[in-house]
C-alpha cells in the first residue's frame, strides 16, 4: 500500500506548494498594498527562521547571530545602494553575510552549547556598538539613507530568496551532507568516526545559512529606506527567528515557515493596538511552546491528527 | 515592537559613569599630582562600577553554576529590583538602603517559585543535561520578554530616576558621589556575607556539593530539588539587590535589562564559569576596564567589553580563575 499512497501524497503536496506559490507571486496584481507589505515581512522572517533552522535544527547548535548577519545584509544596501542595481546588492549582501559567517564560524565553531550561545549573541552586540561608535566619533552622524524600491520589486525579491532558500535546504536535507548535519547534533564525535568533515561541514553551512539573511538584509533595507545600528543590528533579530522556528517545529523543512506566518501575523495584528501585550503574549506562547510542545506546533499536530485517526501506535 | 525591546544601552550613561569627578573639578597643582588623582579616579570609579557587576555576576554565576539555567533574563529581576526600589522610594518614602530587605524577598520568592514550577519541570522531561541547558535558556528568553513588559505595563517605557545621596565627597582630591560610595560598599558586603553563608553553613555545604555533582549530592541526602530552587532564588535576590543598589545612582528603564544581562555574562566568562570567588573578582577587573576606556575614548566601554568576552571565549573559555 505504501509506494502508491506515499507518491500521490508527494503529488498533492507538491500541488499544493506551487499553488500557494502562484497565489503568492501574484499578489502584488489583486492585493492591496497593506497586504503586499505584511506578505513581505512574513516572507523576511520566514526566510530567517528556515536559514537560522537550516544550521541550528540539525545540529542543535544555537545560533543567535542572525541579527549580525542580517545587519551585514542592511549595511552593504545602504553603502551600495545608490551605485549598484538591486538584484547585485542583494547578491553582494549575500557575499558580505557569508563572509562574515565563514570568520566567525572559523573562531566558534570550536566553541560548544552555552559558549557558543554567548559569542553568536556577543558578536551581534558588538557590532551594534561599534559601529554606532564609528558613527559617532567618525561620521558624526548616526543612520544612513538607503534608495527606496517599490512594494512590490521588495516583495518579489523576498520570494525569490525564500524560494531559492527552501531549494536549498531541500536539497542539502537530501543529500549525505544532511544526513552528515543530523549525526553532528546526535553525536559529534561518533561523527567525526564515522568520516564527517564535522568543522568544515559546521562552516560551511554556517556560512551558507548566514547568505540568505544576508540577503534577506538587503533586500528589506530598501524599503526601511532610513537605516541605524540600533535597527538594523537590532537583537530581536537574533531571538524572533529561534521562537518562530521551536513555535512551528525545528526538523520539518516547514516547521520554521509555518512558525514565521502566524507570529508576524499576529505582530501585524497585535503591535498597533497593544504594543506591551503583544511582547507579553510572545513571551508566554515562547514558555509554554518549550514546556508543553518539544517538536513545535507540526508535532503537536501530528501527534493529535494520530489521535483523532484512532492509531494505536501514536508515538509520545 | 521596536520601541518596545529597544536597548536603551548605557554606552551614552557609562561615558558619564564619572559623574562631576572630572579632573578639572580639581585643582592641581603639581602635574604628578595631577596624574596621581586621575589615577584614582579612574581606579576607584572602576571599583565603583565593578562592584554592581560582582554583585548581578555573582547571582548569575550561582544560577548557571548550580542550577545550570543560564538565565537570560538575569538582567529583569535586576530590573524588577531597581524598579521595586523606586516605588517604595517616591511612593512611600522608604529609604532605599531599607528597601534591600523589601525587594530581596520578593524577587528571591519570584526566582524560587519558577525554579519549583518551570525549571523543575524542565529538569524532569529533558533527556540530557545538555538538553535542558538549551532548553532553560530558551525558557529564560520567554521570562525576559514576560517580565520587561509586565514592568512596562506597570511602570511606563519612560526612564526614571531619583536623588538619594547625591552629595559630593572628597577622596583623596578625587570626588564622587556619596550614593555610588555607598553602593559600592553595599556590593562589597553583600559580596562577604553571601560567601560567608557558602563556606561556612550547612546549606551552603548543600550548594557547594550541588554545584560538583547534583546527582550524588542528591544520593547523599541532599534535598535536590529544594536546594537548587534556593540558588536559583538567591541568584534571583542577589540580581534584586543589584538592581536596587543600581537605581541609587544609575536611571534605570524597563528595557535595561538585557544590557546588564550581557555584562554579567561577560563577568562570569571572564572569572571561569560556575566559579562564584572568580565571578567577584571579574566583575572589579570588567568594572576597571570600563572606567580606564570610558576615561580614554568615552563611547567604546561597552564595544571593549565585547572584544574582552570575545577573546576570552576563543583563548581561554575557563576564565582569568579557571583551571
Amino acid at each position: 500500500m505504501g509506494m502508491k499512497k506515499t507518491t500521490s501524497k508527494r503529488m498533492f503536496t507538491f500541488g499544493l506548494v506551487l499553488l500557494i506559490l502562484v497565489l503568492a507571486a501574484c499578489a502584488p496584481l489583486y492585493a492591496p498594498v497593506y497586504t503586499v507589505i505584511l506578505l513581505t515581512s512574513i516572507l523576511m522572517y520566514m526566510t530567517i527562521a528556515v536559514s537560522w533552522a537550516l544550521f541550528s535544527g540539525p545540529t542543535g547548535y544555537i545560533s543567535l547571530a542572525s541579527a549580525a548577519f542580517f545587519g551585514a545584509g542592511i549595511y552593504t544596501s545602504a553603502m551600495l545602494g545608490k551605485a549598484l542595481p538591486l538584484p547585485l546588492v542583494i547578491v553582494v549582501g549575500a557575499l558580505a553575510s557569508f563572509c562574515l559567517a565563514l570568520l566567525v564560524g572559523a573562531l566558534t565553531l570550536r566553541l560548544k552549547g552555552i559558549y557558543f550561545v554567548m559569542f553568536t549573541f556577543g558578536l551581534v552586540e558588538l557590532l551594534l556598538h561599534f559601529i554606532l561608535w564609528w558613527e559617532v566619533t567618525i561620521c558624526g552622524t548616526t543612520g544612513r539613507v538607503v534608495p527606496p524600491a517599490g512594494n512590490a520589486t521588495v516583495f518579489y525579491a523576498m520570494l525569490i530568496i525564500l524560494v531559492i532558500l527552501v531549494l536549498t535546504v531541500f536539497i542539502i536535507r537530501r543529500s549525505r551532507y544532511g544526513l552528515a548535519l543530523f549525526s553532528i547534533g546526535e553525536n559529534e564525535e561518533a561523527a567525526a568516526h564515522a568520516g564527517v568533515y564535522v568543522t568544515v561541514l559546521k562552516i560551511i553551512i554556517f556560512a551558507v545559512s548566514a547568505l540568505f539573511m544576508g540577503a534577506a538584509g538587503a533586500a528589506m533595507a530598501t524599503r526601511w529606506t532610513y537605516i541605524d545600528p540600533r535597527i538594523a543590528f537590532n537583537p530581536l533579530i537574533s531571538f524572533m527567528p529561534v521562537l518562530m522556528a521551536i513555535f512551528g517545529g525545528i526538523r520539518p523543512l516547514y516547521g520554521p515557515i509555518i512558525g514565521a506566518a502566524i507570529f508576524t501575523y499576529l505582530e501585524e495584528f497585535l503591535i498597533t493596538r497593544f504594543p506591551y501585550y503583544y511582547m507579553l503574549i510572545f513571551g508566554i506562547i515562547m514558555v509554554v511552546a518549550i514546556l508543553y510542545m518539544p517538536d513545535g506546533l507540526v508535532g503537536l499536530i501530528q501527534r493529535l491528527w494520530k489521535g483523532i485517526s484512532g492509531r494505536k501506535h501514536a508515538d509520545t | 515592537m521596536r520601541e518596545a525591546c529597544s536597548l536603551d544601552l548605557r554606552g551614552e550613561d557609562a561615558a558619564h559613569t564619572k559623574g562631576f569627578s572630572s579632573p578639572g573639578a580639581t585643582t592641581p597643582v603639581v602635574m604628578g599630582s595631577y596624574m596621581m588623582v586621575t589615577i584614582l579616579d579612574v581606579v576607584i570609579s572602576g571599583l565603583l562600577l565593578g562592584g554592581i557587576y560582582a554583585v548581578t555576576a555573582v547571582g548569575l554565576s550561582l544560577q548557571y553554576g548550580v542550577a545550570r539555567v543560564l538565565n537570560i533574563a538575569h538582567g529583569e529581576f535586576i530590573m524588577l529590583g531597581a524598579f521595586i526600589t523606586y516605588s517604595l522610594y517616591t511612593r512611600l518614602g522608604i529609604n532605599p538602603l531599607i528597601s534591600f530587605a523589601i525587594c530581596g524577598p520578593v524577587v528571591f520568592a519570584v526566582g524560587f517559585v519558577l525554579y519549583r514550577t518551570l525549571f523543575t519541570r524542565l529538569r524532569t522531561s529533558s533527556p540530557t543535561a545538555g538538553a535542558f541547558e538549551g532548553n532553560s535558556m530558551l525558557a529564560c528568553f520567554g521570562l525576559l520578554f514576560i517580565i520587561q513588559n509586565v514592568a512596562i505595563l506597570i511602570w511606563g517605557a519612560d526612564i526614571k530616576g531619583y536623588t538619594y545621596l547625591a552629595f559630593p565627597v572628597d577622596l583623596w582630591g578625587a570626588r564622587f558621589a556619596a550614593n555610588r560610595l555607598v553602593t559600592l560598599g553595599f556590593a562589597l558586603a553583600i559580596c562577604l556575607v553571601f560567601y560567608l553563608f557558602l563556606a561556612n553553613t550547612r546549606l551552603g555545604k548543600a550548594i557547594r556539593a550541588a554545584a560538583q555533582d547534583p546527582d550524588t549530592a542528591g544520593l547523599m541526602g541532599v534535598r535536590i530539588n529544594q536546594v537548587l530552587a534556593l540558588c536559583f532564588g538567591f541568584g534571583a535576590l542577589m540580581a534584586g539587590l543589584g538592581g536596587a543598589l543600581i537605581s541609587i545612582s544609575y536611571k534605570i528603564q524597563p528595557t535595561m535589562g538585557l544590557e546588564y544581562t550581557m555584562i554579567a555574562l561577560i563577568v562570569i566568562v571572564l572569572g571561569g564559569l560556575g566559579s562564584i570567588p572568580g565571578s567577584f573578582v571579574g566583575g572589579l577587573v570588567l568594572g576597571l576596564v570600563g572606567s580606564i576606556v570610558t576615561h580614554i575614548e568615552p563611547g567604546l566601554s561597552l564595544v571593549a567589553y565585547y572584544v574582552i568576552f570575545m577573546l576570552l571565549l576563543l583563548i581561554k573559555p575557563t576564565g582569568i580563575l579557571g583551571k
